[in-house]
This record gives structure tokens, C-alpha cells and sequence, in this order.
């Protein structure tokens, strides 16, 4: 399984199986919201931050 | 021989409800491409890019996105779930309230005016506690419960002063004493899907906020003041949220168009995502 280094806090997460490109993944230190941004080669960043439109 | 439907889904994050919804597209089979907001741009002068697609279903986080994307995907005649139409009245809280109206749904007590001081004079008609509730947004965020004049005049004037310009249509509503529960039905097409109550002992029962769900039988009554308010707002796929008005009976608060059913699929054990493509499907199919 893929693994990414944490932007944030360098935490080691693993991506699970059926992760997908766009997903939210949280860190398990730190918390913090991560985007995943490419799965060849696993790639992480920080979200966006939620803006004043979002919503269902 | 029927030509291939193509599908586009609009999307800004990759939530569990667009995963359930790519899956569901994969299960059948169906061509689909995934449009993701942020990395979209249209062409005004060449819509055939986006002509390919027999049909485009929204799930755009972005109430300003999606609704421009719908827009101009049915100015180039792109059949849309929703249409353009749907997320201008489901989007916008005030307009969600004049449609119910129009049509004389049951809803709670509403008003707006456009300065604090008619604002200030609105909500002293009503009487106290009352709520204000911003006309664009979700998941319960900034609604304010006003339990007197004071907490009237601080708030109009943060929101006058500190909000965007949209802040200061201020939307006000009757503060309704409900059961620690209010009900979210899932409306496609003609079809009540599935119910649930969504339980908070806080008087915002959003499950974005906390709140917890279980599922609640689809009455009779709540199927047709479902069915009602989706017709009202131009139907669609829709989550109709109801509220238990003690002396009103049910009402219908609030209608969101690009809804999510992280809680409601597990719960109800229905194929919401299934049902969403389904849809979208059927109306790629009747503009083919």
C-alpha cells in the first residue's frame, strides 16, 4: 500500500486501497485536512480551506 | 442501435457520496468523464467540448461554480441534474421560501429586508426568539438564533459590517420549538426515496453538525408535502428537509439540491447513488 509523508506534521499515512485522486484523507497525528492530488506517485496537500459558498 | 450515453459528473472533492456515485457509474457500465471544478474553463465560444456529454450531473461544492457551470451548460443545451433553474431556487434560502409560497407549501414564518434597521423592524414584528439565516449556505453554518433586541441589534450589525455583501439581504425566520429532530427526504423525480430523522439536542440538527440519524417511515403525509416542494422548486434530484412546527404540523424548511447521503445510504440500506445515476441517465436518455 502507498504511503505519503504528512505536509504538515512529516506523519507517515497510508493510503488505503481504493483511495481516489481528490479525496480527503485526515491525518491521523496532526488532523489536518489532506487532499490527495495524485495516487502515481502518492501525492498529498493540504485542502482547501472551506469557503463561504460550500455546502450540500 | 442506441447511441453510448457519455456522462459528465461536476465535482469539487472526491466525498464518499461522489465515490458511491462513480462506483455506481462504473457498475453499469456507463461512459463518464470527471469534471473537476477547479480545473474546468469554458470556452463561450465553442460549447462542443462540452456538447459531448448527453448529460452533466452537478456535485459541485461550490454553490458559485456549480450554479455558473449549470448555467452555461444549459445555455449550450447540455441537459443537467439539476438544471440551472432548480439550483438558482434550491441555493438561495429566500427564494427556496418564495417558491413554497407561490405554491402554498407549509413553511415556517418568513421575511427579509435589506438594512438592519428594516431588518431590526422585521424581527420585532415577529416577536422573539427568531432566526437568521444567511441566504446562500450550508450545513447550519452562521444561522443565529436572536433571543431578544439586543442580540437583534449585535448580530444585524456584524453582519452589516463584517459580511459580504450578500450578508446584508437578511433572511429571517420564525424559531421553531421542534422535537430535538427534523426529517431529510431524499426526492428523484417523482419518487420519495428515503427519510431519516436527523437528532441533535442543539437546535441546529444538521448531521454536518453533529447530529445524528435514523431512519424515519415515509407517512403519507411527508411523501406528499415532499413530492409538493420538489415540484415547487422544479423537482430533480433533491434532499427536502421537514420540520415538526408544534402547532403547524410539518413544514418544509430547506431544499438542497446537490445533497449529501453519507448517513441517510447506510441507514435507509438504498442505492442512493445508484438512484442519483439512474436518474441522471434517464434524463440523458430523453434528450439523446
Amino acid at each position: 500500500m502507498a504511503s505519503v509523508n504528512c505536509p504538515e506534521c512529516a506523519a507517515e499515512i497510508t493510503l488505503e486501497k481504493g483511495t481516489e485522486v481528490g479525496e480527503i484523507i485526515v491525518c491521523s497525528d496532526c488532523g489536518v485536512d489532506l487532499e490527495v492530488i495524485s495516487l502515481e506517485p502518492p501525492t498529498v496537500q493540504l485542502a482547501p480551506r472551506e469557503e463561504e459558498d460550500w455546502g450540500e | 442501435m442506441q447511441r453510448r450515453l457519455k456522462i459528465g459528473v461536476l465535482f469539487s472533492r472526491v466525498r464518499v457520496e461522489e465515490k458511491w456515485i462513480f462506483g455506481a457509474l462504473e457498475r453499469r457500465g456507463i461512459d463518464y468523464d470527471r469534471l473537476d471544478d477547479r480545473a474546468i474553463h469554458f470556452d463561450l465560444n465553442n460549447p462542443a467540448p462540452w456538447q459531448q456529454y448527453d448529460a452533466v450531473l452537478e456535485r459541485s461544492m461550490s454553490y458559485n461554480s456549480g450554479l455558473y457551470a449549470l448555467r452555461l451548460l444549459n445555455v449550450f443545451g447540455v441537459p443537467t441534474v439539476n438544471t440551472a433553474a432548480v439550483a438558482e431556487v434550491c441555493g438561495d434560502k429566500l427564494m427556496t421560501s418564495a417558491a413554497l409560497a407561490r405554491d402554498g407549501v407549509p413553511q415556517p414564518h418568513n421575511a427579509t429586508a435589506f438594512t438592519p434597521e428594516a431588518a431590526l423592524e422585521a424581527i420585532e414584528a415577529f416577536g422573539y426568539p427568531v432566526v437568521l439565516k444567511p441566504v446562500v449556505g450550508s450545513w447550519g453554518r452562521l444561522l443565529a438564533k436572536i433571543n431578544d433586541r439586543d442580540a437583534a441589534e449585535a448580530v444585524l450589525e456584524h453582519k452589516s459590517t463584517l459580511g459580504s455583501v450578500q450578508h446584508s439581504v437578511f433572511y429571517i425566520q420564525e424559531y421553531i420549538e421542534k422535537p430535538g429532530r427534523d426529517i431529510r427526504a431524499i426526492v428523484i423525480g417523482d419518487c420519495v426515496l428515503t427519510a431519516m430523522y436527523r437528532k441533535s439536542e442543539h437546535w441546529i440538527t444538521n448531521t454536518a453538525r453533529g447530529g445524528e440519524g435514523e431512519l424515519c417511515p415515509i407517512t403519507p403525509e411527508i411523501e406528499e408535502l415532499c413530492l409538493r416542494a420538489a415540484r415547487s422548486v422544479g423537482g430533480g434530484v433533491l434532499a427536502v428537509d421537514l420540520v415538526e412546527h408544534p402547532e403547524k404540523g410539518l413544514v418544509v424548511n430547506e431544499i438542497n439540491h446537490t445533497m449529501e447521503f453519507h448517513t441517510m445510504q447506510p441507514i435507509s440500506g438504498i442505492d442512493i447513488a445508484g438512484e442519483i445515476v439512474e436518474y441522471a441517465v434517464s434524463v440523458a436518455r430523453e434528450y439523446a
